[in-house]
């Protein structure tokens, strides 16, 4: 995603003297002659004379993201201290590390932890296939009036809240639900998927697949398009099968999305999401359904110990970043671009 | 009939007839939830209670449901919460993003990296819940509707999408009015926007979605029940089973009375969720792999 930032980089390097500043990207001319365009160099005056408007024009955007996005980041130095929210942040006192040093020994905390790992893994396995095998069964058919209609459809959920999502799959599969009247209707006991902790992970990972395997294909089927035809032309000449094929062309050339999206999906072991569970904690009992996300707001919001869940949060996002970091090297390690370029 | 790409052989009958079947289950499986919900919305309280459930089989079919729902109270006014926040939010999160899409779409510019850089930040780490929870009250925002709209107004990933749809376009076109005199407010009105309705439509998707679905923000900083949006209220009611006081006013505690929630009240209102995206969906859904698979890979 920031590929495009990085390209730029060296145009836009407002730091390089003059002249040197030129793009040595190669691939985009437009690119090329508008990026040596800006880059002379004038004096800032000039400069804020000519692009005025554009600044102008980036800044509510700006603001808001400071305001929404960067000033929160300083709310975390409650983490370190014992704040009351009828003393402020000012005046409350330090504690150092010790929210953390409790972190560590609160066994609720790791239980989250394992929790959350234990989907992130689980859907790892079953879910991240799905879009895949799903891309490749959708690109196979050949009538584009068909396949639109099809990609039409099983877009469609990803655009349903959590709430819609979790209400439908409480309809068919709940207590009361359609699964259940069938059953009992031909003489079983009824049963209920909703609220057994036992196939909790499996719950979860069929809601996430309705909801969104039909969405992740989108890149999948970008990758595909971008397949040169001619290879499959060329090997059915020198005979191979549909699924020698497949095999030969069709999965490398999605592989480089595949490492892409599977190091990415790493970055963010530790974000579940946060609708799903929160919505389904109750019923299914914090011993299977709590994770970080949801650790962080019971403890705080409603037993008020505010340092405390601050901490947790703040391990989180740590932990994630470097998560991330440390995805994007494998990236780049594997050749692909990661989500930022290494500079 | 079918256009089979030149190197394809004719398919075997069994593996035709594997593959009609299993894309057959995979959209019903889309469709049937819906159907249901929507034809059990639709039926009497009779036969609701002769299917012992949910409704397959269409039988009689009546607007009780819906009628008793709009007839103002809990279901209605969060319907008008959450079409108010969508409609201003949207406004808001379109107007900002592509004014600043636009703004850092021509490298060089002053100030240009910097701002980038700052947005392009925002992938790497959130600030977390409580920080959240603490800015949004210290800003007095507790309570009020813009809870739900300031602080997911920018998505730094619309913001990058479309901002790469942007760079695509030629410079030259933009250039011409420019030595016309054009101001870039201008140019992006006239020239850039009418050439990106796509991607615009797309992106206004997004946040529209991410409004008329926002749950978690509304039960985070909206105290105040009457204040709900709807999915709030598709939880209590529908998810959770409590039960619903419709049909009057709600400040006054003596009018009506608590209904026990109906099975077809409360399809009723899943579908009344579910309804502003189906509607919508169609007219965007033909820009998506145009719009944003273009931005988001070049991006």
């Amino acid at each position: 995603m920031l590929r495009d930032h990085a390209k730029t980089g060296p145009a836009g390097d407002l730091t390089s003297p003059a002249g040197t500043g030129v793009s040595k990207d190669v691939g985009n001319r437009a690119q090329r002659t508008r990026a040596a365009k800006r880059t002379e160099r004038q004096p800032f005056l000039a400069r804020l004379r000519r692009d005025w408007q554009l600044l102008l024009m980036a800044l509510p955007a700006i603001g808001l993201l400071i305001v929404f996005h960067y000033v929160p980041l300083l709310g975390n130095v409650i983490a370190f201290q014992d704040y009351s929210p009828y003393v402020g942040i000012a005046d409350s006192p330090w504690v150092g590390f010790s929210n953390f040093q409790w972190l560590m020994f609160d066994e609720s905390f790791w239980d989250a932890t394992l929790n959350t790992l234990a989907i992130t893994t689980f859907q790892l396995v079953f879910y991240f296939p799905v879009p895949i095998l799903l891309a490749v069964l959708l690109d196979s058919v050949v009538r584009p009036r068909l396949r639109l209609f099809i990609q039409g459809i099983v877009y469609m959920p990803h655009f349903f809240s959590w709430v819609l999502v979790v209400t439908l799959f409480q309809q068919m599969f709940g207590g009361a639900g359609l699964l259940s009247q069938t059953l009992r209707d031909h003489g079983y006991r009824g049963i209920d998927i909703m609220t057994n902790p036992d196939t909790f992970l499996v719950l979860v990972t069929a809601e996430t697949i309705w909801k969104d395997a039909g969405w992740g294909t989108i890149i999948f089927l970008a990758a595909l398009a971008a397949i040169n035809q001619n290879l499959y032309e060329a090997a059915a000449v020198d005979g191979a099968n549909r699924w020698r094929r497949m095999w030969h062309i069709t999965l490398p050339g999605l592989r480089p999305v595949v490492v892409l999206l599977l190091i990415l999906r790493l970055g963010e072991a530790l974000n579940v999401g946060f609708e799903q569970f929160f919505l389904q904690r109750d019923a299914v009992g914090r011993d299977a359904a709590e994770v970080l996300d949801t650790f962080v707001y019971w403890r705080t919001l409603l037993t008020g110990e505010w340092s405390y869940g601050a901490a947790a949060g703040l391990v989180k996002g740590l932990v994630g970043l470097i998560l991330i970091l440390m995805a994007n090297k494998v990236a780049h390690r594997f050749g692909e671009q990661g989500i930022y370029k290494r500079s | 009939m079918t256009t089979l790409p030149p190197w394809a052989e004719r398919p075997s009958r069994a593996g035709l007839f594997l593959k009609g079947l299993v894309l057959t289950l995979i959209v019903a499986g889309v469709l049937f939830p819906i159907y249901m919900v929507v034809l059990t919305s639709l039926s009497t309280q009779e036969t609701v209670s002769q299917a012992g459930g949910l409704v397959t089989v269409p039988g009689e079919l009546s607007f009780a449901a819906y009628e008793e729902l709009f007839a103002g109270g809990v279901v209605t006014r969060s319907v008008l919460v959450s079409l108010g926040v969508t409609v201003v939010g949207t406004a808001i999160s379109l107007v900002v993003t592509v004014l600043a899409a636009y703004g850092l779409s021509r490298p060089g510019s002053l100030l240009h990296r910097p701002m980038l850089f700052l947005v392009l930040l925002t992938f790497l780490f959130g600030p977390g819940l409580i920080p959240n929870y603490l800015l949004v009250s210290s800003l007095g925002l507790i309570d009020s509707y813009w809870s739900l709209i300031l602080p997911g107004a920018v998505t730094a990933f619309n913001l990058v999408v479309m901002r790469a749809f942007f760079m695509n376009i030629p410079e030259e076109v933009s250039d011409s009015a420019r030595i016309d005199g054009a101001s870039e407010f201008r140019i992006l009105r006239t020239i850039v926007l009418p050439m990106s309705k796509g991607v615009t439509a797309v992106i206004g998707l997004f946040y529209a979605v991410g409004y008329w679905n926002s749950f978690f923000n509304a039960v985070l900083y909206l105290n105040d029940n009457a204040k709900w949006p709807l999915q709030v209220v598709l939880r209590q009611y529908v998810l959770q089973g409590q039960a619903l006081v419709v049909g009057q006013s709600s400040n006054s505690t003596i009018a009506g009375q608590a209904l026990p929630p109906s099975l077809a009240i409360q399809m009723a209102i899943v579908v009344v969720a579910l309804l502003p995206v189906l509607f919508v969906y169609p007219f965007v859904q033909r820009h998506f792999t145009k719009g944003v698979i273009i931005g988001a890979i070049k991006g």
